[in-house]
Formats: C-alpha cells, structure tokens, sequence
C-alpha cells in the first residue's frame, strides 16, 4: 500500500511539470507582449523592463529559468503588481479561495448527503419527487444566476446580508451558498441512486430477514457501502468548486484566487496566469491522489495496481 | 419504431417530453429569429433606454434602448449555435480518442489516458479561457476552446464501453472470421455505443451552455456585438440593483434550457436502459 501511494505521489511530479510546460508554451505563443500598451513605452524604458523580466533571452533559456525558479517554489515577478512576486499574491488570495472552497464543500455534502438519504428512504414519494426536480433544477441554474439572485434577494430587497468583500462570516454565508448548491445537487442524485442500488444487494435483504430493523440496516450495512461513488466525485467535485470559484469571487468581490485570475487574463500577467494555473493544477492533483487514498480504506475491494 | 420499448418508456416521462418540445421551441427560434423578433437586435431606441418591461418593448430595453426580447431572441441563435456545435465536436473527438485508446489497449492505452489525466488535472473554465488567451475570443475561439477541453469527459466514457464490448462474443466472432480492426470497430463496436452516445450529447450540451455563458458572464467569453445569453446577463449584472429585468430575462433562457436539456437527458438515459433508473 505504501508503494501505491507513493507512487502516485511520484506520478503527480510530470504531471505538474507538462501542466507547466503546456501553460508556459500557450503563454508565450500569443502574439503580443505584456508590455505593448496603447501608451507606447519609450524603446529604452521597454529594453529595460524586458531585460528585467528576462523577457529579451532566447525562449528556452526563458523556459529553463522559469522551471529552475519552480524547482525553488518561486513563481517569478508579477507584471502588473509591480514589486510583488507570484508567489506573494498566491499567498495573500489562496487562504481566502481555499475558505469559500471549503465552506462551499461543507454546504455541498450537508445539503446533498441528507437530501440524497431522505430522497433514498422516501423514495418513489412525493418528498423525493421535489427533493430530485430540486436536485435537477441546482443543476441546471448557473451560479452566476444564482448569485445574483441571492444578491437580489437577500441584500437588496431585504437588506439582511452583505452584497460583497470579506471581511466577516455574515459576508461568507451567500458566497458559500451560491458555491455550494450545485455540488450538493450533484450529491443528492449520486447518493440516492448509490443507496438505492445497495438496497437491492442480498446482504442487505438477509440483514433484513435475519430482523435488524430498517433504520440499523441502512447505517450499519446500507450508508457505509452507498458513500464511496460520492467519495470517488470528490476529485472531479474540486475542480467544480475551482471553477465555480472564479465567477462566484467575481459576483461577491471576493479577494481569493479565482478573481485575481480573470484580472490577471485581463491584464496580460503571464507569471501570474502561470502560477494560478500550477497552483490549481497542484490543488487537482492532490484532491485526486487524496481520493485515491480513501478508496483504499473505504473499499477495500479495489485493487491497487 | 414508435413502437419500441425504447419509445414506450421515453412517452411516459412527462418532463422528458415536454422538454423534447421546448427544445424544438428553442431550434425554432435560434433557426427563424428575425422573424419572431419585433426589433433588429441592434436598433437603439435611445427615448426608451432602460425602459421596463411594457407594451412596447415586452422584456424592457438596455442602457442604449435596445429591445431585450429582441436581443435575447439573437442571443439564442448564438447561444444554441455555440453549444451544440461544441458538443457534437466534443463528442467526435472524445469517440475517436476513447475509441482508440480502448481498443487498441494495453500501453498505448496507457499512455493515452495519462495524456488525459494531464489535461483533466487543469480546471475545464481554466483550460477554455487559456485556449482563448491564445487564439482569440471570437465566436469562432470560443468554439475552438470549449470543444478542445470538452472532449476529455467523452473520451474516457468511450474507452470505458469499448473496453467492455471488444470482449463479446460477436466481436470474437468477427475477429476469427477476419474482420479487419477498422471494421470490427465501425460495425461491430461503436455502433453499440450509440445509446451512451446519444445521452452523453444531450448532457453535453448543457455543460456548453453553462461554459459558455459562465465565460461570457465573468467578461472573457465573446467579444461585441456578438451577444450570448451569457453577454446579456454580464450587461444586466451592471444594472442588477435598478434594472433586475436585464439580468432576469437572459438568466431565466439560460436555466429553463439547462433545465429542458437535463430532463431530456435523465429521460432518454432512463428510457434507453431502464436498469440505469435512477442511477447517477
């Protein structure tokens, strides 16, 4: 087991390395420097900054100097922040993205486990009926809609939650909620069906006929089978939550990663494009290995390769 | 063929159904536009700006008098385009790729889905807004982007079906009567793929839909005067604290489709194997 692991942990260095190498060429084949402004800098001015930034070397010395810089955990300089580094930026965001994420996480498996379970017990009722149409309709609402609509209706029209920034937990409660809805969609569908297959097996039915009660069967034979399909999206769940994160830090004025992100795009800031993209890139990377790890104990009928 | 059990199963799913006509509502309407819609989707009526919802202009009309319900009306056109687009080119690279990887096996195999595994490690909106970093954020770049970082999801479902059916019988009666690779895979294989197929396009396209109007929303999707229902919606979100109807009426075109598409994907899953009811 231990070789497994550590294996997969060997196997997540190229991955990062081509996540890097790939960003790296994509960044540096679009046309136009970061520095070709409407206000046209003066030829000296920009020869300075380019020797600066490294920008006047050949690309694979570039290339080479940016991957000894990764192998230091160094990130290089921003473009636009003049003075701060990649690395400072990533450091002063990434607590605050990480906190919506895993508030949003939280809201996602508390609202999507029990509506999953309660849809499972009832089903065929009218409760699991709404609870699915729901579980479809969180689904299919963007969170941008739903954003807004929260903004709308909690902040503008009832004046109870603040609209943006954050600084206190009254600021996190709508950023979360709107984060959170369609993972605990997800969720909810995943776990009931899950459960509704795991009431079928024979185990189930002998636990049964031997005369536990229903409610000691689902949670001694039928819940701790039923979870691992909802422990398996939990990769795939964090990449969601990245991606959610950009438009949802952009709606509420969150100061986390996501936002400065599409700042960076905006502005050209290739270094910090880069990082962003490593850092989440690293983030995936670990989700998955972390899954793969739980497996392990949760089931143990997988087979290590 | 209407009398299926196929058929029988898909015309008792009500939502299903009704989202099947919605859908051929929305072609319609992407299809005819500028016959439905009362104004060009340009035309500034600048005494009206901002005007709410009325008899004159239905959904109300923007900061530059431009009427929303004919704007959404061409946003559809350019909304739908997009995404089905994308998700038919997704779902032809995703076969091929998974097709191949699946039945030519063993280390090519391996290779190929470590190659995914690389990709799948970036953040699908990540990935598309890197693409169009690099090549443009015209109709034409967001295309490109979304279909290149769309295809992964198909390609590992395919593998997955082709792993499975390249060890049936039929296909080792095919291979022993020298059915060349290319045949056993055209005829004997893929085409037992179709049912997955068909529902993975029809999940795709709302993953488009949200894609391409997430982008469009957060400023880097496509550029004026292209107008997306996410373009809209990104307008309207300016004005949302006055002006709630011009984030409303695009937010609600986006949510009944993803609605309409998801239901008819639930449904067809259902319908074309009843086992899989209620699973996933």
């Amino acid at each position: 087991m231990i070789g497994f692991i550590l294996k997969r942990i060997l196997w997540a260095i190229p991955v990062l390395w081509i996540v890097a190498t790939i960003t790296f060429a994509m960044m540096h084949l679009v046309p136009g420097g970061p520095f070709d402004r409407e206000k046209k800098l003066p030829p000296e001015i920009k020869a300075n900054i380019e020797a600066k930034f490294h920008l006047d070397k050949p690309l694979p010395v570039q290339y080479a100097l940016y991957l000894k810089g990764l192998l230091r955990g160094d990130l290089g300089p921003s473009y636009k922040y003049l003075g701060r580094t990649v690395n400072d930026v990533i450091a002063d965001t990434l607590p605050v993205s990480m906190q919506l994420g895993f508030l949003a996480l939280l809201v996602g498996l508390v609202v999507g486990l029990s509506a999953g379970v309660a849809s499972a017990v009832w089903a065929r009722t009218a409760l699991d009926k709404t609870s699915m149409f729901l579980a479809t309709a969180g689904i299919s609402i963007p969170n941008f809609v739903l954003g807004a609509l929260l903004i709308q209706l909690f902040s503008h029209q009832f004046k109870l939650l603040p609209p943006a920034l954050w600084e206190d937990a009254r600021h996190a409660i709508l950023p979360a909620a709107a984060l959170g809805l369609a993972p605990a969609a997800y969720i909810a569908r995943l776990m009931r069906a899950s459960i509704l297959e795991v009431m079928d097996k024979d185990y189930v039915r002998t636990a049964r006929a031997k005369g536990l009660g229903f409610w000691a069967v689902l949670w001694r034979h039928v819940l701790i089978n039923a979870i691992s399909p909802v422990v398996t999206i939990l990769g795939p769940l964090t990449a969601a939550l990245v991606t959610g994160s950009f438009v949802i830090e952009f709606i509420f004025s969150v100061p986390g990663m996501g936002q400065f992100f599409i700042t960076a795009v905006t502005n050209r800031d290739y270094p910090l494009i880069m990082g962003v993209t490593l850092v989440y890139a690293a983030l995936i990377v670990s989700a998955n290995l972390f899954v793969d790890v739980l497996y392990l104990f949760i089931d143990p009928r997988v087979q290590m390769e | 063929m209407t009398n299926s059990p196929f058929w029988k199963r898909f015309r008792k799913d009500r939502l299903a159904l009704l989202s099947a006509f919605l859908i051929a509502g929305l072609l319609i309407v992407a299809l005819f536009g500028e016959a439905l819609s009362p104004y060009p989707f340009d035309l500034q009526d600048t005494q009206n700006a901002l005007a709410a919802p009325g008899d004159l202009h239905w959904m109300g009309t923007d900061e530059l008098g431009r009427d929303l319900f004919s704007r959404l009306i061409y946003g559809t056109r350019i909304s739908m385009a997009i995404s089905l687009l994308t998700a038919f080119s997704a779902l032809i690279l995703g076969t091929l790729y998974g097709a191949v990887s699946g039945y030519v096996g063993g280390r090519v195999d391996n290779w190929m889905m470590r190659a995914v595994d690389v990709i799948y490690a970036i953040p699908d909106l990540l990935l598309i807004i890197l693409i169009t970093v690099l090549i443009g954020r015209g109709v034409l770049g967001v295309f490109l982007a979304l279909s290149l970082a769309g295809w992964i999801t198909v390609a590992r479902l395919i593998r997955g079906e082709v792993l499975r059916l390249k060890e049936y019988d039929y296909v080792e009666a095919a291979r022993a009567f020298g059915a060349s690779h290319r045949r056993i895979l055209l005829k004997h294989i893929l085409p037992n793929t179709l049912g997955i197929l068909i529902v993975t396009l029809t999940f795709r396209i709302p993953s488009a839909i949200l894609a391409e109007s997430t982008l469009s929303f957060i400023g880097l999707g496509l550029t004026p005067p292209a107008a997306s229902w996410g373009t809209l919606a990104n307008e309207g979100w300016k004005a949302l604290k006055f002006y709630p109807h011009l984030i409303l009426f695009p937010s609600l075109a986006i949510f009944i489709t993803m609605l309409a598409f998801n239901f008819l994907g639930d449904g067809l899953r259902d319908a074309l194997d009843p086992g899989a009811r209620g699973r996933g």
